[in-house]
């Protein structure tokens, strides 16, 4: 294999493994930057995953809809479920004043007993759906995907590699060029301040939340439908936790996460690709796939440094305290 | 008239109580919906629990590891760290225990004790990565434990596959004089595997009790936690409190790995996942309120709701994961105790007391 070939499959395995993570990752930037903690990043993505699984099976198969439309559809529902999962947290974050990481972790343990105890209801026992019919397939771009490496490495991805990119450039837009962005920003550094000047800082926190349960659903979404072509209990596994630590370590910053995800993703496409590109002859296996962990960890250590959360991340807002 | 100190003692035990209730007709409501009898689905849960005296052993056995995890996790809560490592530093417990128990040779009784104790500080050696990390660098302990996680897990298998290979898929098997179970434990509950790790895992809950309350030590780590820059003024040394805080914590989690492997397996399987229970050990600690004695009460309802469900799905046909949501809405009435304690307030006034 030559060196064009090895860094396309890089690339291109780079982009794949870190659009799931890129959403949540985007997801939480949006909750704590408006301060509220989401621990239940991993229980929306996993409600995200099975009902963009279900979904597309549904429309898709059974009820005979064209074979492009139904994983959009999946990836729609996936949307919808983890918004509609996230109300929950939301509720016990604001206005019950709870402690926001015992909610989340709630939410996990809820979202994954919820969405295997349905699918054993739907598919007669069986712990996992059948296997997704209708999945997005990598998009062909004419012309552009001859390019070497940049066509097969970076265009040659599912669609929801390139919605991924499309909303931390709109995440970015909004949350720092719009009011509404200041607005969000505000409630979660300094929320006291923000009510004096008018902000409605209940409303705004829902909104951060339900948002933040769409962006991590559709990533859900995403692992079910574009990578694994079906949902199961380890369809998941761990995504939602890596996104939280692509959020900090990406400084609670949209295009930061992205960064840090991408990093993920690379480090897992290294490991993935181990075999293919010949990597496993020189170093163990094992080693390969503690690879992205391990980088992190120095990553953090030697480059990154301190991080800083927004200053009223984690705290219930009452109007009148001081 | 109930003073207000006796009002918020009452609520600190009937908030949880009220909070299992709330799950349990939760759960209910979601098994009428799915078609399930709920009333035969929780007598299957209470006699996969309490039916015969195996059962008890066993629901006593899958409680025992999660009393660990759940006192790593209380602790650095306590102390204002969030330890979602559990999970690996119980894997590498579990990997030195496996490593002590198989390839020394020692005493028997003695050598069980090295294996805990070699344990021990292995977990809190790796949970001191992350401690360390986050008090010289400031970097935060939450990523650092998720990453460390992974890297225990492949870690260990890399260790088995190369050197302590058994002859399946596992380690070599501890030797005789290395285990923790109990011929007489096993006999009394008919053959369960309920072993001396129980009795170990009550007494750390002692330990873990009297070092966070009863002494200066434990005084410092819950203030850092509590508030690290009056605890700076007042002279306390934060970055070291910090790292002590996750050794300890790091510790419990690795002597329940050790009892894992000593008191049930025997040995260390190579995994492609994580055990789940360091994971568990969060919801463990949150149901308990972060108290040491509420970890065993948070530790006997999951393990026993978690075993008690296998019987349910056995018998009745419902899911085991009604159960997990059972569980789930109880660590959210936890979370939400505001909403019951408004409520037990409004019921108070009502009966005019």
């Amino acid at each position: 294999m030559n060196f064009t070939d090895m860094l396309t499959i890089i690339i291109n395995g780079t982009i794949i493994f870190s659009t799931p993570l890129i959403l949540a990752a985007l997801g939480g930037v949006v909750n704590e930057r408006a301060g509220i903690v989401n621990i239940g990043l991993e229980g929306l993505m996993i409600i995200g995953a099975f009902a963009a699984a279900v979904v597309a099976i549904w429309t898709g198969e059974t009820l005979g809809m064209p074979g492009w439309l139904a994983p959009w559809l999946g990836i729609l529902a996936a949307m919808l479920a983890g918004m509609l999962f996230s109300l929950p947290h939301a509720v016990a974050s604001i206005d019950l004043k709870a402690d926001q990481v015992v909610s989340g972790v709630a939410l996990n343990i809820f979202a994954g007993g919820v969405a295997l105890f349905v699918v054993k209801k739907l598919f007669e026992g069986a712990g996992q759906t059948t296997t997704v019919q209708n999945v997005f397939h990598k998009v062909n771009i004419p012309f552009l995907n001859d390019i070497p490496i940049i066509g097969p490495g970076f265009l040659q991805i599912y669609p929801t590699s390139y919605l991924a990119f499309l909303l931390v450039g709109i995440a970015y837009w909004v949350m720092y060029k719009t009011p509404f962005g200041l607005r969000l920003r505000a409630v979660g550094e300094h929320p006291r301040a923000a009510d004096t000047v008018g902000v409605n800082v209940r409303k705004m926190r829902y909104m951060a939340v339900i948002i933040s349960g769409g962006l991590a659903g559709l990533g859900g979404g995403t692992l079910s439908i574009a990578m694994s072509q079906s949902f199961q209990h380890s369809t998941v596994s761990g995504h939602g936790f890596m996104a939280l630590a692509a959020m900090i370590f990406g400084k609670w910053h949209p295009v930061g996460a992205m960064g840090a995800a991408l990093f993920f993703g690379l480090a897992t496409a290294l490991a993935a690709s181990g075999q293919v590109l010949g990597l496993t002859q020189y170093v163990p296996s094992e080693f390969l796939n503690a690879l992205p962990y391990l980088l992190t960890i120095l990553a953090l250590a030697g480059v990154v440094g301190r991080a800083q959360a927004p200053a009223a991340s984690g705290k219930p807002y009452e109007k009148g305290s001081r | 008239m109930i003073s207000s100190m006796q009002t918020s003692r009452w609520n600190a035990i009937l908030v949880p109580v009220l909070a299992v209730i709330l799950g349990l007709l939760v759960g209910a409501v979601l098994m009428l919906l799915m078609g399930y009898d709920p009333i035969a689905g929780y007598s299957s849960v209470f006699q996969g629990i309490f039916g015969n005296s195996y059962f008890i052993g066993e629901t006593l056995r899958a409680v025992t590891p999660l009393i660990f995890a759940g006192l790593a996790v209380a602790f650095a809560f306590r102390t204002g760290l969030f330890n979602i490592g559990v999970e690996g530093q119980f894997i590498v417990g579990q990997l030195a225990a496996a490593w002590v128990g198989a390839s020394w040779d020692l005493p028997p009784g003695l050598h069980a004790a090295v294996a805990v104790l070699v344990a021990m500080v292995a977990a809190g050696v790796y949970a001191g990565i992350a401690g360390w990390l986050k008090a010289r660098l400031g970097v935060h302990e939450v990523i650092t434990t998720i990453m460390l996680n992974y890297v225990a897990l492949f870690g260990s298998n890399y260790v088995i596959r190369t050197m302590l290979k058994g002859a399946t898929e596992r380690s070599k098997d501890i030797l005789p004089s290395a285990s923790l179970q109990s011929e007489w434990l096993t006999n009394l509950f008919e053959g369960a595997r309920i072993n001396w790790g129980l009795l170990l895992a009550l007494i750390f809950v002692l330990i873990s009790y009297w070092l966070l309350m009863k002494t200066t030590t434990g005084y410092e780590l819950r203030a850092v936690g509590f508030n690290p820059h009056a605890s700076e003024y007042a002279g306390m040394n934060v970055p070291k409190n910090i790292f002590l805080a996750m050794l300890v914590s790091g510790m419990f989690a690795g002597i329940g790995g050790a009892t894992d492997v000593l008191g049930v397996n025997g040995n260390m399987a190579i995994s492609a996942g994580f055990t789940g229970i360091g994971f568990d050990g969060i919801a463990v600690a949150l149901i308990g309120n972060n108290n040491p004695f509420g970890v065993i009460f948070g530790a006997l309802l999951f393990g026993g709701l978690s075993f008690g469900a296998d019987n349910m799905q056995r018998v009745e046909g419902i899911p085991t994961e009604s159960i997990q949501i059972v569980i789930s809405m109880v660590i959210y009435f936890v979370a939400a105790s505001s909403l019951i304690k408004w409520l037990l307030g409004k019921f108070r006034r009502r009966q005019g007391v």
